[in-house]
């Protein structure tokens, strides 16, 4: 390995892009509960507190909408707030501050008042949490004009991504997929020039069949390509990477060639990220597909008791089930 | 339901009741009160503050000339040139005290009722009016005049207010001594939005960072339909005691008494002193709305008895009783009034609905290459129609 070069986790990468982000602009603050001592629940703030002071790095009282709500006036005032959501379900307390004046403050400011606030949240399950610690509210999000909204899957990612979503002059809902956090380490090479934050990528070439994912369920999605190639279909998969806006022209190029398109996502089926990519595809790739988009998600119920979560996200068999399914039209 | 009395429980402390007495009592003794509604200068032993003739007489010009927005934007309501107007008849002492107190670098953050503050603070009242016209969703640079836009969920702004006063923090522009660096910055709201959750996190963010906020909620003692006794058990402004930081109650029908409150809580907030509560006690004599109705849940004798504390009148007998005014001065002042509403009638007139692709700009600062398509597609779409635009 050389000098430029490190293995690390998902949250050694977000510690660091975070640590950069602040290096680089002063006016980048972080926010959030339990991030300064602690580090975050997560320890993804870990450290920082101590290297930039309580100033930059602020204990919140324990108030999402709180949180986001000053973002909002820190932002006003020249600073770029860097919040993060303990977990998924604790958002909702801060919906209004983000759909109502986040997503819309410099739109009904005809562009006169910017919003540069990052909201961190860690998504997805799979960590056997109580309720409200494993959900998946990308789409209600990506849903809002006015907001941006990415997925981070892998380490490196999360050095970059965090980095491009602080220096964006528009809101970004980042969104990491906590049992990622500790999980596979990967070498990040910080000479290298990263691609742009609202890109997707190819990130398994193939020609059968397309497999889009992004957060945790790219890991997933690898894992069933590479059974599904020891079954002799080539499948390529695509880290999405950014939900709104969504990149599309990966998408439907890879689509074409394949013709054939399953979804998958933690989140549940009924009119989530799957649906929309779904009704595009089928209007851009009509003549190409082969068979209907399928997706493959969570169920449409609540997030159930984690002793059972495991039937409740898509996992490797679902997924090969639904590859199956589209050589069944 | 109506409510109950408090009374006292063993092992629960004192009667609340005798402690507090009740929210909607007629201002009580903790009122401050520098000018009754008589038009007798009274003293403050806390408060009170010399007012120049000077000063006095641009008080009562600007409450006249606010009063005078506020028919007109009513009157353009009701001959449709605007979809709605947000009155604020009888609480232009509460919003030009308020105003008038603030320095160039403080930083107001309104409801969409502050049509006085906006005035103070320089907002040409016409551009007021595009909101409630329906021709933009906030026509002004909050940047240029340090008047943030009208926030239509109520409550929204107090965060952003406690936020914006964190970041002066931050800039060092807290407790210098110098007074044209020092800043404070105002949340407005009202009665009804003391009960919203976003208040009561920005009192305590404000309180816990001792950040230099001054929240000043005009109590008009109506949320549209629903009375102050439905918002609050005890007087508003107690409610700042709980929250660690102090809470006064000013007579917001008094211009003076207002501007000297106010002006104490923002040089509090701008020593680094922290945040304020101030609870400008006052009526709502209009409608919530232009599209509200008040007779079918007050009665006519609650109103008529605030028309005995109207804030301008009261301004104006002090001004002739002392001899500060003429004939001349009151007449032109009547002059200016009606050159301003006729100013704002054919501007309101005259300003164009906006073009329909405009609705596709400024969603992102940075235009997403999808909205582009979609902003594309809507305008050929436009283009197929005869005699497109």
């Amino acid at each position: 390995m050389s000098d430029t070069t490190q293995k690390i986790t998902l949250a050694k990468g977000l510690n660091m892009g975070l640590r950069k982000a602040m290096e680089d602009d002063d006016k980048v603050l972080l926010m959030g509960e339990d991030v300064g001592k602690l580090g975050g629940v997560f320890r993804i703030t870990d450290g920082l507190q101590k290297d930039f002071g309580e100033d930059r790095v602020i204990d919140s009282p324990l108030a999402e909408s709180g949180i986001v709500g000053t973002a909002v006036g820190m932002a006003m005032r020249g600073y770029r707030p860097v919040v993060e959501i303990q977990f998924d379900g604790f958002v909702y307390p801060a919906y209004d501050q983000i759909v109502c004046q986040v997503a819309k403050i410099h739109y009904r400011s005809q562009g006169r008042v910017k919003m540069p606030i990052v909201i961190r949240i860690p998504f997805g399950g799979g960590i056997g949490a109580v309720e409200h610690h494993s959900e998946s509210p990308e789409a209600q999000f990506a849903h809002t004009p006015g907001l941006k909204v990415v997925a981070c899957s892998n380490p490196v990612d999360g050095y970059w991504m965090i980095q491009q979503a602080i220096a964006c002059d528009d809101p970004v809902i980042f969104l990491e997929p906590k049992r990622q956090y500790h999980a596979d380490k990967a070498t990040l090479d910080e000479t290298v020039t990263p691609e742009p934050l609202f890109t997707s990528r190819v990130v398994r070439e193939g020609s059968d069949l397309t497999l889009l994912a992004y957060g945790p369920m790219v890991k997933t999605a690898l894992k069933a390509a590479e059974a599904a190639a020891g079954e002799g279909r080539s499948i390529e998969v695509i880290d999405l990477r950014t939900l709104s806006p969504l990149d599309m022209a990966p998408v439907l190029e890879s689509v074409r060639r394949t013709g054939r398109a399953v979804v998958t996502h933690e989140a549940h089926v009924n009119l989530g990220m799957g649906a929309e990519l779904a009704a595009r595809i089928t209007e851009e790739c009509f003549y190409s597909l082969e068979a209907p988009v399928l997706r493959v998600g969570g169920f449409d119920t609540p997030y159930p008791a984690s002793r059972i979560e495991e039937d409740f996200l898509p996992d490797l068999d679902r997924v090969l089930d639904a590859v199956d399914r589209s050589w069944e039209f | 339901m109506t409510q109950q009395p408090m009374g006292e429980t063993p092992g629960f402390g004192p009667d609340l009741a005798e402690v507090f007495g009740p929210s909607q009592q007629d201002g009580g003794p903790e009122l401050v009160q520098l000018l009754t509604p008589e038009g007798e200068r009274v003293h403050h032993p806390e408060f009170d503050h010399d007012f120049t003739a000077e000063e006095l007489r641009g008080f009562y010009r600007d409450m006249v000339l606010t009063r005078r927005i506020d028919t007109e934007a009513t009157a353009l309501q009701r001959h449709g040139e605007l979809g709605i107007w947000a009155q604020l008849l009888g609480q232009e002492a509460a919003q030009i005290g308020a105003g008038r107190a603030l320095r160039p670098q403080d930083f107001v953050f309104p409801t969409y009722r502050e049509h006085g503050v906006a005035w103070c603070r320089g907002v040409d009242p016409l551009r007021l009016l595009g909101l409630f016209r329906g021709v933009d969703q906030g026509g002004w640079d909050p940047n240029a005049n340090n008047f943030g836009l009208y926030t239509i969920v109520i409550g929204a702004q107090t965060l952003h207010a406690t936020g914006y006063a964190m970041g002066v923090q931050r800039d060092g522009d807290v407790g210098t001594g110098d007074p044209d660096r020092d800043t404070a910055v105002v949340a407005h709201f009202g009665d009804g939005a003391s009960s919203q959750g976003d208040v009561n996190e920005a009192f305590i963010f404000a309180a816990s960072y001792n950040a230099p906020v001054v929240f000043f909620c005009q109590n008009n003692q109506w949320a549209i339909s629903e009375p102050i006794e439905r918002q609050s058990r005890i007087p508003l402004y107690q409610r700042a005691l709980g929250f660690g930081f102090p809470g006064v109650r000013v007579d917001g029908n008094d211009v003076l008494a207002t501007y000297a409150v106010t002006q104490a809580a923002l040089q509090r907030a701008r020593d680094g002193q922290g945040p304020t509560l101030v609870e400008a006690y006052t009526y709502r004599m209009g409608a919530h709305t232009t599209t509200d109705d008040p007779t079918r849940y007050r009665l006519s004798g609650d109103v008529e008895s605030w028309k005995l504390k109207d804030p301008i009148a009261r301004v104006e007998v002090y001004l002739r009783r002392n001899g500060l005014v003429d004939e001349q001065f009151l007449s032109d002042i009547q002059a200016e009034a009606a050159e301003l509403g006729h100013t704002l009638r054919e501007g309101c007139k005259a300003m164009p609905d906006p073009q329909p692709l405009s609705m596709f700009d400024h969603v992102y600062e940075e235009q997403t290459p999808e909205l582009q398509a979609q902003r594309d597609g809507y305008a050929a779409y436009l283009e197929t129609f005869e005699g497109a635009r």
